[in-house]
């Protein structure tokens, strides 16, 4: 046995162990951390758990910039965070996409609603309201002008034709709260507080225009319109005629400020949990049956080579597996199939080299002989068409990213990442097992039958 | 040695066989695109008393929210699945409180998916881009590849049209499906399609290195006896590999109990042993017959198959 299989050998084992102590689940933690986190779950797609996934779309009337598609996924990401719907994620995807994905979650109407809502808050000058506007009305205002009529989508159309105007928008919110109704038995209020330059503004106001009218507005829509009795020094405010979660909700979204554009849902899937449950414990229980074959198949067919390979096998799917669990990959139905293609390729692998093997022990070579020329003729086919497949998953990858097709990136992600692993299984791990079996049994040319050889 | 390039034509002749009827079947009624490609609401609903209520009257409460063409089917397991044009999340939420007022039950939603009518044909648009970029730079990949060969670029033009053959057939499965099982073609099918173009291109590469190799060995052979020895020499390799992965996937269809995984199934078997098939039977034949010119014979005399 040469230098370089037990060099080979110790980095193989090393390997294995870091990954076997990621993949296997923490039963205890005694081993010492290294740096990687032990014991995590793997990271289950919204098929396999269940959940709610959204794609929002910019409407094609409005010019975006990347910042503010940043802006609005972070804003998006801290209103449905308040909302207390844990580990939600949302991601850009292309020029004007967001896709938003909430896992467990089984009804989305409070996610969903809090996202529709630009939430573009206004303080509209309405002067003496001759029309007798109320909550509840949709105005005109010129703030904006480009975005109007927003509302009119939904079946509300402005109910006069006057511009109003805006003193000032919601960017000028210091502080919001929800608190009780002190006029009104079980009614709440959302509080305000505004910035030094916004209580400026409100000040000013408020003294030239005692007796007027002053509208609370969102997203054109006027959700209170008090009258201006005092004026108001100080900056502070309240809204009413909430209840409790409709004061939350809307707390909620002046809290962490307007989306600097507006996005309409062009794609939702819900998956109910039992379904997932369901898929993920049937493609378990087929991957394990599956692969119970593959090593009877192998080591009858292939007889020595073959329980070599199947350790191959074996080294390769806890690689894999712990690859998933720390870059970490989220797994779906589709990111099975790509990495149940690539065991297939990590399999392929090992037949070219062992019908090598059996192709050169049959032109009598040795048998170490045999092993080193059967890695060296299958290696260039092994690599090509694996290289081919890294090509195709590389450009099927773009895709599936810029463009919020999750299932065909999850695709993919997981065969590609096989595949790489599956091409250093065969190069290493396959190659130094073979050459330490046989430097260890050191057989002639009576065992051929060991290697599926019987003439 | 089984001479099997001799026999070229046969094998096209049973290619077309498989290909052309499903292909006429496409041509006539359409491929069967589910919500995820042509846009619209899918709902899958359970009900917890396992009552299904009818078609008519889940028909109606449709028709009352303004949705004018739902499609329902109610299976025998108690799940109802209505397909209808797009709605959102405010108007499925509606739908569902309606039907549990009025069937006094609790509607489970075992799955909705809501697909905008251009997201699904963009999808589809851009599925087919980035497999034609991919199909270009594993041409351009293979020729690199071979280029101590001669005529390397052949050899990715021919594994991309063994490629398309392969996703043909696949293509005409899922039309013939439609007509029989109500399959429909989703995303889960694209998955499908997808898997078997990697392994088809795999699987021709694995082959074509073999005549590469050898063409280094026999100068002296013709082609089409170097070729057809390369084929042979792979050919148990072929089969082992395709039992792996077949037989992976046949037990997944076996456990595999639902609908549309079934289809996934299905779909994967039959496209991944296309994905060897083509390998000996499509890709090394044009190759030889590229190799010989063999179209100048076509429209002569006969068309005549050299032994």
């Amino acid at each position: 046995m040469k230098q370089r299989d037990f060099t080979f050998l110790g980095l193989i084992i090393l390997i294995l162990a870091v990954a076997l102590v990621i993949v296997l689940p923490a039963t205890s933690s005694r081993l010492p951390a290294i740096g990687i986190q032990r014991g995590a779950d793997f990271v289950l797609g919204l098929d396999l758990r269940g959940g709610v996934q959204a794609l929002l779309e910019v409407p094609p009337e409005y010019d975006v910039t990347p910042e503010q598609m940043a802006d609005a996924r972070r804003i998006l990401e801290n209103r449905t965070n308040a909302l207390g719907v844990s580990e939600n994620l949302f991601q850009v995807a292309g020029d004007r996409r967001i896709v938003a994905e909430f896992p467990g979650l089984t009804d989305p109407a409070a996610v969903m609603d809090v996202i529709r809502e630009t939430g573009q808050m206004e303080f509209v000058d309405l002067g003496a309201n001759p029309n007798g506007l109320t909550a509840g009305d949709v105005i005109r205002t010129d703030h904006g002008l480009a975005e109007q009529p927003d509302a009119a989508e939904e079946g509300k159309e402005p109910v006069d034709d006057t511009v109003y105007h805006t003193i000032m928008t919601g960017d000028q919110l210091q502080e919001v709260s929800v608190g009780p109704n002190p006029d009104q038995m079980g009614g709440y209020v959302i509080n305000f507080s505004l910035k030094p330059q916004g209580a400026q503004i409100f000040s000013d106001f408020t003294r030239e225009n005692v007796g007027n009218y002053l509208a609370i507005v969102l997203d054109k829509e006027i959700l209170s319109a008090p009258l201006i009795q005092v004026h108001i020094p100080n900056g502070q405010g309240y809204i009413e005629n909430f209840t409790v979660e409709t004061a939350n909700e809307l707390a909620i979204q002046m809290r962490y400020g307007a989306l600097p554009i507006p996005f309409r849902e062009v794609e939702t899937r819900l998956i109910g949990p039992r379904l997932g449950e369901d898929s993920l414990d049937k493609s378990v229980i087929a991957g394990l049956i599956g692969f119970g074959i593959v090593i009877l198949f192998m080591s009858l067919y292939y007889r020595l080579p073959g329980v070599v390979a199947v350790f191959s096998i074996l080294t390769y799917g806890v690689i894999t597996l712990a690859l998933f669990k720390v870059i970490p990959v989220t797994l779906t139905l589709p990111g099975i199939a790509g990495f149940l293609l690539s065991t297939g390729s990590a399999l392929d692998a090992n037949i070219l080299i062992f019908e090598r093997l059996k192709e050169e022990l049959r032109g009598g070579r040795t048998f170490l002989q045999a092993v080193d020329l059967a890695w060296k003729r299958a290696w260039p086919s092994i690599r090509d068409s694996n290289i081919a497949t890294l090509i195709t998953c590389a450009i099927l990858f773009w895709f599936g990213s810029s463009f919020g097709a999750t299932i065909v990136k999850g695709f993919a992600f997981t065969l590609a990442v096989g595949v790489g692993v599956s091409l250093f299984t065969a190069i290493v791990v396959t190659r130094t097992f073979l050459n330490l079996v046989i430097s260890v049994l050191n057989p002639d040319n009576r065992h051929l039958k060991w290697f599926g050889i019987y003439e | 040695m089984i001479d099997i390039l001799g026999k070229r034509y046969l094998f096209f002749a049973i290619s077309a066989l498989l290909i052309v009827p499903g292909l006429v079947i496409l041509a006539i009624f359409g491929l069967p695109l589910s919500i995820d490609f042509e846009g619209g609401t899918m709902l899958d609903l359970s009900f917890a008393s396992g009552n299904v209520p009818s078609t008519e009257e889940v028909h109606d409460i449709y028709l009352e929210h303004g949705l004018t063409d739902p499609q329902i089917t109610s299976s025998s397991n108690g799940v109802l699945l209505i397909r209808s044009s797009f709605m959102d999340e405010g108007t499925r939420a509606d739908l569902i409180n309606e039907m549990e007022a009025r069937f006094d039950d609790t509607v489970i939603v075992n799955r909705a998916d809501s697909v905008g009518p251009t997201v699904g044909r963009e999808v589809a648009t851009r599925a087919a881009v980035a497999v034609g970029v991919a199909a270009l730079a594993v041409i351009i990949y293979i020729t690199l590849a071979f280029r101590g060969v001669q005529h390397s670029f052949r050899y990715g033009v021919c594994a991309i049209i063994a490629m398309i053959h392969d996703v043909l057939v696949v293509l005409s499965l899922a039309g013939i499906g439609g007509l029989l099982f109500g399959w429909q073609v989703d995303s889960l099918f694209l998955t499908a399609l997808l898997s078997v173009i990697g392994f088809s291109v795999q699987d021709k590469v694995v082959v074509f290195d073999r005549i590469r190799e050898n063409s280094a060995i026999y100068r002296k052979l013709p082609f089409e006896k170097l070729a057809n020895h390369s084929i042979v020499q792979t050919l148990q390799r072929s089969i082992n590999t395709q039992l792996m992965t077949v037989e992976y996937m046949l037990l997944a269809l076996a456990l595999f109990g639902g609908v549309t995984l079934r289809q996934f199934s299905i779909t994967l078997l039959v496209g991944l042993f296309m994905g060897t098939y083509s390998s000996i039977f499509i890709a090394a034949p044009i190759l030889v017959i590229w190799e010989k010119k063999e179209w100048r014979n076509w429209f002569g005399r006969k068309a005549e198959t050299p032994a």
